[in-house]
């Protein structure tokens, strides 16, 4: 249940924005992203999330064990905040549905209409769709967005939880969590330079 | 699959869902069109398969847009992208979703509004039957179209300029049965050619749409 990246390079708009990217992700281990805007951590963690391909390297992560979290919540507004979960609960096989409210303190708000929600509350039942899923692996983009300060401790609170259940955690965030444990990866340093991101050129992209 | 299925309708039934819109379309043809060719039942009689079959198209054309867009738009696409559901089988959930809230209460109000068109009583079986096997086919023609425009802003006229041309086949034998039904002439050529025609875009458009959307997440 380890995820494995090596040598990855990955492109946003034809142009290839990070190479030479290696890491491994254990186990109960964090690890979080920095990097200023536009470095490309959207697009490394859509690329392992595999909705785009890769430009080079490899990417291992074992079936059927990432859970992805981008930054739309992919809510639907006229659907009530369990109706929303149990979708999910429903897509990805699990029973957890009271378990994900309980976490994202979201047991009084059940049965409201997801439009009626404010935008941390929003980001609450975003983030309590990964507990839905039971995956190991989450790949977070920027999960702590439009959260109160108690809100990103509880979401603190279920990342360490879920650590300490044998899960793992990649996520891009600007701001401190408060998790210690968790390493730090700062994706300056594998900025592509301007000669290889001029050899991709973008074959493939005339045609797409 | 069914959790899916069960969330489109949900969905469509609530509030700014859209069910409703194409069968209001179809029925506005059907009211207008006698008023402006006037109440000669011989003439309506006569066009009236035609006029059941474009306006079936037609409304079923103004929901196509919504078949991805809206999931795109608020990041459940790619949620979904993401998800163990097979992106080919969630086309084929959604296309039936769209074909259960426009092709069969079209299908079913047909009758209705045949009455008002002059349609021959011999056609009216042929009319239920030819909508019931070809309108899935426009649902899931539709659904490709809208694969193919899921990431474009506006795309709704790209859409209807794509599809339509698809569209023709259907609409073609769709009101033949209808009109030889009408007449009391053999239907069994243009019957099973409808058949056809769904059963091949059933079969097939699925992994294109599936493959068409993993091409715009991108």
């Amino acid at each position: 249940m380890e995820m494995r990246v090596s040598d990855l390079a990955v492109q946003r708009g034809g142009i290839v924005v990070l190479e030479g990217l290696s890491f491994t992700l254990p186990p109960g281990r964090a690890l979080v992203l920095r990097g200023p805007n536009g470095v490309g951590k959207t697009t490394l963690l859509r690329t392992l999330a595999g909705l785009q391909p890769a430009v080079a390297g490899q990417v291992s992560i074992p079936a059927e064990s990432l859970a992805y979290a981008s930054h739309a919540d992919g809510l639907k507004a006229t659907l009530s905040v369990a109706e929303n979960l149990s979708f999910w609960a429903a897509v990805y096989g699990t029973t957890l549905v009271e378990t994900a409210l309980e976490g994202m303190n979201l047991i009084a708000l059940r049965n409201r209409w997801a439009a009626s929600l404010s935008a941390g509350q929003k980001r609450r039942l975003g983030l309590a769709r990964l507990l839905v899923s039971g995956r190991p692996i989450w790949v977070l983009d920027e999960p702590t967005v439009s959260l109160d300060a108690a809100s990103v401790a509880l979401f603190a609170g279920a990342v360490r939880a879920h650590l300490a259940a044998g899960g793992a955690a990649l996520m891009a965030t600007h701001i401190d969590l408060g998790l210690d444990e968790a390493e730090v990866l700062d994706l300056s340093p594998f900025r592509a330079t301007s000669r290889s991101a001029r050899q991709d050129a973008g074959f493939q992209e005339a045609f797409l | 699959m069914i959790a899916l299925l069960v969330r489109d309708l949900r969905l469509a039934f609530r509030a700014g869902g859209g069910f409703g819109l194409g069968l209001a379309f179809f029925l506005l043809v059907a009211v207008l069109v006698p008023l402006g060719v006037g109440p000669e039942g011989g003439t309506l009689g006569k066009i009236a398969p035609g006029i059941l079959w474009v306006g079936a198209l037609l409304s079923c054309l103004l929901s196509l847009d919504r078949i991805f867009a809206l999931d795109f738009e608020d990041g459940s696409l790619d949620l979904l992208a993401t998800s163990p559901l097979p992106m080919e089988g969630a086309v084929a959930v959604k296309a039936f979703a769209h074909w259960l809230v426009t092709g069969l209460p079209l299908t079913l109000a047909a009758p209705v509004l045949g009455v008002l068109l002059y349609l021959p009583p011999d056609g009216y079986g042929w009319l239920v039957l030819s909508l019931f096997l070809g309108t899935p086919a426009l649902s899931v023609i539709g659904a490709f179209g809208a694969a193919l425009t899921v990431g474009v802003k506006r795309g709704g006229l790209l859409l209807s300029l794509l599809v339509l041309p698809l569209y023709v086949p259907t609409l073609i034998f769709g009101a033949e049965v209808v009109k030889r039904g009408a007449a009391g002439m053999e239907v069994a050529t243009p019957l099973a050619l409808l058949a056809a025609i769904t059963a091949g875009a059933a079969g097939l458009l699925p992994f294109a749409s599936a493959a068409a959307i993993r091409v715009n997440l991108r």
